[in-house]
């Protein structure tokens, strides 16, 4: 067999083998992995013995195939995701509550949706909007953060703008949220 | 009897010689003439490089050499890359931080790939080094905004903070802001691997404005277009710069701005960035196009006839990274206007879809590889190829350096002639006689490895996928390739014969991995138990690799030399052979 010939084991120095044993007991213990020239992957006569499952895998399973970084992955793929399934999620908070909530921004028309949908997830009411005193009429004022770390009131740029920019949502109650809702 | 020039010479002479011997290679040589000159060498070498962190334990590093300045380590296994590797693998930093904060109080410099560092790490860092300069975190993971900010907030000598490609915590907190007002000292930056939310502008803009040396500015994606014009003008200086998103409705007093402030930037060599780009915009760089020495569009989806047009202005072009939208058309029109060009990399823009979404073939790489003479480094996916095209590419080219080719679908043939792609990979190696580093695709029998084997002498790194068909493959290139350092494969019916018959080959090298190949449990036991300076580790994640047979393959094995001994970081999905492995398992 030309394997054995091109693999010469007793020239190469090292015996792997337990001392007080020769090569061939070695061999008789080690070689029911036949060695073939086709190209099925592990030994076709211990397949039956090994759990896992061997057989090459079909078109559909080569997992991690092609060899693409991660990083540049997620930077091809983020421009077709953006536009069908990955939402806009952005954290909402309201001043009082323990804990906080997410809303997809992608998934609101504008503001009265979006308003309309925090009211319900956090039972409260928002006052009138209007641009010159921002929230009349209520102790809650919905503000969020945008991308320079500001926090700004919500409704003041136009939708897109602010979908874009906005990265947390805060609900404000009490004094500091009249501060907030009376100066422009 | 007169004394040998050696030992004649005073310390401060051979400190003073030594100083001049920068490379680690050298630096080894010189510690191994005799005791005297090892004890000098140790006392001041200043740069380490260490390839594997699990090769040498911090202690004994810190003892041999008590004064290093500048360290570089790396962890994972490049497979890694690829998500080949589960998460929690190891490659942990901060065993060596902790030591290195107590043993060298005036570290300089940090540099790090595939490492997990946690914010705890950089707060070491930012406490520990009074003369801290240069932070490069490659490929890194564990840490958030909040590290970031304790190392801007203290490290008043930082020159380079480079976070390339490393995944970041976004922890909100500005961390950028943390830079005192009167901290002027940075000369590169690069952050280009943050998301949308990581970066205060205002911050960015201040901080650019004051530190007049910066040389480098690599930024995130979530910087927009109109902003760029505003800091290259604060930063007129600059060598190497990475836009952010590269995309705005186009309007002429943006653009007039923008093709200004890159008119201002004379000493610009390097460009990069480019998410999202509008081609309309594309023509604001032509102002520095001509000197352009390093070009990375690889995240731009422009089309070939936008990407012929901007080549045509940069003959300076020694580096280029894009897309496969560029084409066949668009490769021969690099071939004839970048006479310079030294590396290419072409990626794949649609690598999961089965059907061919480009005009892209083995010819673009054929056109680039006759035309340009001082190519040395390609990185190259596609879908066909064939013997006669890597055996034109291989007479053609002989300084080739690094040649990675990767043929989209596994075991694909010579379009041409339904043939493996063993002879055209063969006149690579066989031609190109300083090849250092070789990827191999395509159908592949036994008798590449056996060229590879005979002639790649000089290769330092292989990676092979779904290739060779018998245990000789793998025997022909650990007995045959001289300078082998990394070896990696993955899917190849490799196993127990070849390993076991070249075990001593595994000390010279640094690493060996194989994942779903035919390596036998038994082969690893018997592997970690005779060789005491191989660290063997079996990685399974379906249970302990003794549940099944001896026979029965091993998911994946990673082999790598050390003098640290067994490594006590491993997950429960890793195990070590090793002397004791029967001992503790039971």
């Amino acid at each position: 067999m030309t394997f054995e010939k091109d693999i010469n084991i007793d020239a190469t120095e090292l015996r792997l083998g337990l001392p007080g044993t020769s090569e061939e007991s070695e061999r008789q213990a080690s070689t029911t992995l036949r060695i073939s020239n086709k190209r099925a992957l592990p030994s076709v006569a211990d397949e039956k013995q090994c759990d896992q499952e061997t057989a090459p895998p079909t078109k559909a399973q080569v997992v991690g195939w092609p060899p693409i970084r991660s990083y540049r992955k997620n930077n091809l793929q983020t421009k077709k995701t953006e536009v069908e399934t990955s939402g806009m999620y952005v954290k909402v908070s309201m001043d009082g509550a323990p804990y906080l909530r997410k809303v997809d921004l992608k998934i609101y028309k504008g503001y009265p949706e979006v308003l309309k949908a925090l009211e319900d997830m956090f039972k409260f009411k928002v006052g009138k909007y209007s641009e010159r005193e921002g929230y009349n009429g209520s102790e809650f004022v919905p503000t969020y953060e945008d991308k320079d770390g500001d926090w700004m009131l919500v409704g003041d740029v136009p939708w897109e703008m602010f979908v874009n920019s906005c990265k947390r949502l805060r609900i404000m109650k009490g004094s500091e949220a009249r501060g907030l809702g009376c100066v422009v | 009897m007169r004394k040998k020039m050696a030992c004649s010479l005073p310390d401060e002479v051979l400190e003073h010689v030594f100083s001049f011997i920068r490379s680690d290679k050298d630096r080894n040589a010189v510690s191994v003439v005799c005791k005297s000159w090892y004890e000098m060498e140790r006392w001041c070498r200043r740069r380490l490089f260490i390839g594997n962190c699990y090769a040498v334990s911090p202690r004994m590093v810190i003892r041999r050499f008590p004064e290093v300045r500048s360290i570089e380590l790396k962890g994972k296994p490049h497979f890694a890359d690829y998500n080949w590797v589960p998460d929690g693998w190891g490659g942990y930093v901060l065993p060596w931080i902790v030591e290195m904060v107590g043993a060298y109080p005036w570290l300089e410099e940090i540099r790090l790939k595939r490492m997990v560092v946690t914010d705890e790490c950089l707060e070491h860092i930012a406490k520990s080094f009074k003369n801290f300069k240069v932070l490069v975190l490659f490929s890194c993971e564990g840490f958030s905004t909040d590290g970031l900010a304790a190392i801007a907030a203290s490290c008043k000598n930082l020159r380079e903070l480079d976070l390339r490609e490393s995944d970041v915590d976004d922890l909100g907190g500005h961390w950028l802001s943390h830079f005192p007002e009167t901290y002027t000292s940075l000369v590169s930056l690069n952050i280009s691997c943050l998301g949308s939310d990581e970066v205060s502008l205002s911050a960015l803009e201040r901080l650019v404005g004051r530190c007049t040396n910066l040389r480098t500015l690599r930024l995130n994606r979530a910087v927009p277009l109109d902003k760029i014009a505003y800091i290259l003008r604060r930063a007129p200086q600059l060598v190497d710069f990475g836009t952010g998103t590269y995309s705005a409705d186009l309007q002429t007093d943006v653009f007039s701005n923008l093709a200004g402030a890159f008119y201002s930037c004379k000493e610009l060599r390097s460009l990069s960035g480019f998410w999202d780009v509008v081609p309309a915009y594309l023509p604001a760089i032509y102002p520095v196009c001509s000197r352009l020495t390093s070009l990375n569009l690889s995240y731009a989806t422009i089309q070939s006839p936008d990407l012929i047009k901007l080549l045509r202005h940069c003959p300076s072009l020694q580096r280029l990274l894009v897309l496969d939208y560029i084409e066949d058309s668009g490769l021969e029109a690099l071939s004839s206007s970048c006479k310079d060009l030294q590396e290419l990399r072409v990626f794949p823009s649609d690598p999961f879809g089965v059907e061919r979404n480009v005009s892209l073939t083995e010819l673009g790489l054929v056109s680039v590889c006759l035309a340009c003479p001082k190519l040395q480094s390609v990185l190259y996916f596609c879908r066909q190829m064939s013997n006669a095209a890597l055996v034109t590419i291989a007479q053609n080219r002989p300084n080739l350096t690094r040649f990675r080719l990767c043929i989209i679908e596994p075991r694909t043939a010579d379009y041409l002639t339904l043939e493996p792609l063993d002879v055209g990979f063969g006149a690579i190696v066989e031609h190109c006689k300083d090849l250092r580093r070789l990827s191999l695709s395509g159908l592949l029998t036994d008798r590449v490895f056996e060229y590879i084997g005979r002639y790649a002498k000089k290769l330092e790194m292989l990676s092979v996928a779904f290739a060779g068909e018998s245990d000789l493959g793998l025997h022909h290139v650990l007995s045959g390739c001289e300078s082998l350092r990394k070896l990696e494969i993955r899917d190849s019916p490799f196993g127990d014969k070849a390993l076991l018959a070249n075990s001593a080959k595994l000390e010279t090298m640094r690493s060996l991995w194989m994942s779903s190949c035919s390596v036998s449990f038994g082969t690893c036991k018997l592997l970690g138990q005779k060789m005491s300076r191989l660290n063997v580790e079996v990685i399974d994640e379906c249970g302990p690799p003794d549940s099944r047979p001896d026979v029965c393959p091993v998911n994946k094995l990673y082999i790598y030399r050390s003098v640290a001994g067994p490594r006590f970081d491993m997950p429960p999905f890793v195990w070590t052979m090793d002397e004791d492995y029967a001992l503790r398992d039971s």
